[in-house]
């Protein structure tokens, strides 16, 4: 009992490994795969290789012929509420059109609010591409607060040897 | 003079904080005693198998994640494996590495969720439990650098993996591997000269050895009664054959030794993953793939030696994109077959214990 109690004294003493989330946060992997996609307009070309990726068939795209012969996107909405992050989509773009997001807060009043159109695909203050699959966006990212870093390097090294629990503990407990 | 009583049947769970999920047992109590148990399935069916069906070979490892999800990363690993089998696909050497590094850190992982567990269910409430969730918060920051999730990894890929490691990657795994064991002695040192934890768990809930071998258990609570059957050397997968690591196996098979295994178990990954570590070639991470996968008509069956026993994926191709038939092997369900002989003729506190030793993830399960 004492040993466990010197455990717990030891632990009295060490940092605190916790934050108190909704005040304080830690930054995440730069490969974070969060808020389903961030879509760049300007480098889609309706495609839909992204939409045929997807296993859910989660993305909708209605593309129109332009005059220039190429496709316009006219519809290119997701449905996050079925969205299971696997990041596929991101994977498959051929033209680095598609990004997961940065953020990690969706809740939502009303199913429909879960649907999200075009415009509010497209990247804006709060809604910042991360750098899944995306090597160039992933060397701007900040670096990840790893728990390990914030730890004590190795506890004292208990006189234990390994593997000798079993044979410690034959039938003393009985007597 | 012993007290005749009518036996009674009592409900435990699906909604039971000790049942691991959603898991209905219906027992037979003669007093305080076990006389029958009977495990009711099926509160968690999502239908992965049939909806597997209708997914690409790629489309489907994200669903994998979903069957144990305390061990996304060996999930995944065991139906790459089945579908490179199917396709006769080579994978290069790093990724070959990495898939064993991964495979390893889920190990520990997985392992230090069912010792917290137990030990919650022991009574000892939440203190190992929090100390254990705090190494594996570090193994998941190591998953979340790598794949942007902490637990849907979908990381693995039919030919390699997804991405390369980032630099940053190796230096704090090196710092995991030399700090882990000592973390492993503590907690070992605190648990297993428990005097309490003994007496509940030494000689509790016994499965033979070959009662063991007849239900087809595997993984520690195989080992746990005496067997030494590890797919990893029985039937060497990825690059395991080139690394040294033992297999702990218990005396007799009961809580105790299930336990104990678990533990020597995660000094052993600790091994080998220094070793991969070492090892770790550089080089190409995956290799070049047709965007839709159509291997040859024929079936395939791909096991691996999951955290919790033989997991594995058996397909069959019709030579389309999608798996014609899609099997899962799930070590937990073919455990959880061995709880009632394991649990007849001891009292409700031990049929907790006992059940919590087997380490059941019931999205496994009822898949």
């Amino acid at each position: 009992m004492l040993k466990g109690l010197a455990l717990t004294f030891r632990h009295l003493f060490r940092s605190p490994i916790t934050v108190e989330y909704p005040e304080q946060g830690l930054t995440f992997s730069r490969r974070f795969r969060g808020y389903e996609l961030v879509w760049d307009v300007g480098r889609c070309t309706g495609c839909a290789t992204c939409a045929k990726s997807c296993p859910q068939g989660n993305i909708e795209i209605v593309t129109s012929r332009g005059s220039d012969n190429t496709y316009k996107v006219e519809k290119f909405e997701v449905d996050s509420g079925r969205c299971m992050f696997c990041g596929l989509c991101v994977e498959a773009c051929p033209y680095e059109a598609l990004f997961m997001g940065c953020g990690y807060e969706l809740a939502s009043y009303q199913r429909g609010q879960l649907v999200l159109s075009k415009e509010e695909l497209e990247p804006s203050s709060e809604r910042q591409p991360s750098g899944y699959a995306r090597p160039k966006v992933e060397a701007l990212m900040p670096r990840q607060t790893l728990l390990i870093d914030r730890t004590k390097p190795s506890p004292r090294k208990p006189k234990i040897s390994l593997g000798s629990a079993l044979s410690l503990s034959k039938g003393w407990w009985r007597k | 003079m012993a007290l005749k009583t009518e036996p009674i049947v009592v409900n435990i769970g699906p909604q039971h904080p000790s049942t691991h999920g959603v898991f209905r047992m219906r027992v037979t109590f003669d007093g305080e005693v076990i006389v029958d148990l009977e495990p009711c399935l099926g509160y968690l069916h999502r239908g992965i198998e049939k909806l597997a069906e209708t997914r690409t070979y790629t489309q489907n490892i994200p669903l994998t994640d979903r069957l144990d999800y305390l061990a996304s990363m060996t999930n995944n690993l065991a139906y790459v494996l089945a579908v490179e089998k199917l396709a006769g696909v080579a994978v290069p050497e790093r990724a070959e590495h990495l898939r064993v590094i991964m495979a390893e850190l889920m190990r520990i992982s997985s392992h230090l969720m069912a010792v917290g567990a137990f030990l919650n269910d022991c009574g000892a409430f939440m203190t190992p439990f929090l100390y254990m969730f705090r190494e594996r918060e570090k193994i998941l920051d190591l998953f979340e650098m790598v794949c942007g999730q902490r637990l849907t990894y979908n990381y693995m890929r039919i030919g390699g993996v997804s991405h390369d490691i980032p630099d940053e990657f190796l230096p704090a795994l090196r710092r995991f591997i030399a700090e882990m064991p000592g973390f492993i002695d503590e907690y070992d040192q605190l648990l297993a000269s428990n005097e309490i934890l003994l007496a509940r768990a030494k000689g509790v809930g016994i499965l033979p050895a070959k009662l063991a071998i007849n239900t087809s258990a595997s993984g520690p609570v195989l080992r746990a009664s005496g067997v030494k059957w590890d797919i990893r050397q029985a039937d060497p997968y990825s690059v395991y054959d080139r690394f040294d690591f033992g297999i702990p196996t218990g005396e007799v098979g009961d809580v105790y030794d299930r336990y104990w295994v678990r533990i020597q178990e995660m000094r052993q990954s600790v091994r080998i993953l220094s070793q991969a570590v070492e090892q770790l070639p550089s080089g190409e991470v995956c290799a070049s793939m047709p965007c839709l996968l159509r291997p040859p008509v024929g079936e395939a069956y791909g096991h691996i030696e999951g955290p919790k026993g033989e997991l594995g994926f058996y397909l069959v191709s019709d030579n389309s994109i999608a798996p014609y038939r899609f099997h899962i092997r799930a070590p937990t369900l073919i455990n959880l077959t061995a709880l009632r002989d394991m649990t007849v003729g001891w009292k409700l506190a031990d049929a907790i214990i006992i059940f919590g030793s087997i380490d059941i993830c019931l999205a496994e399960v009822d898949r």
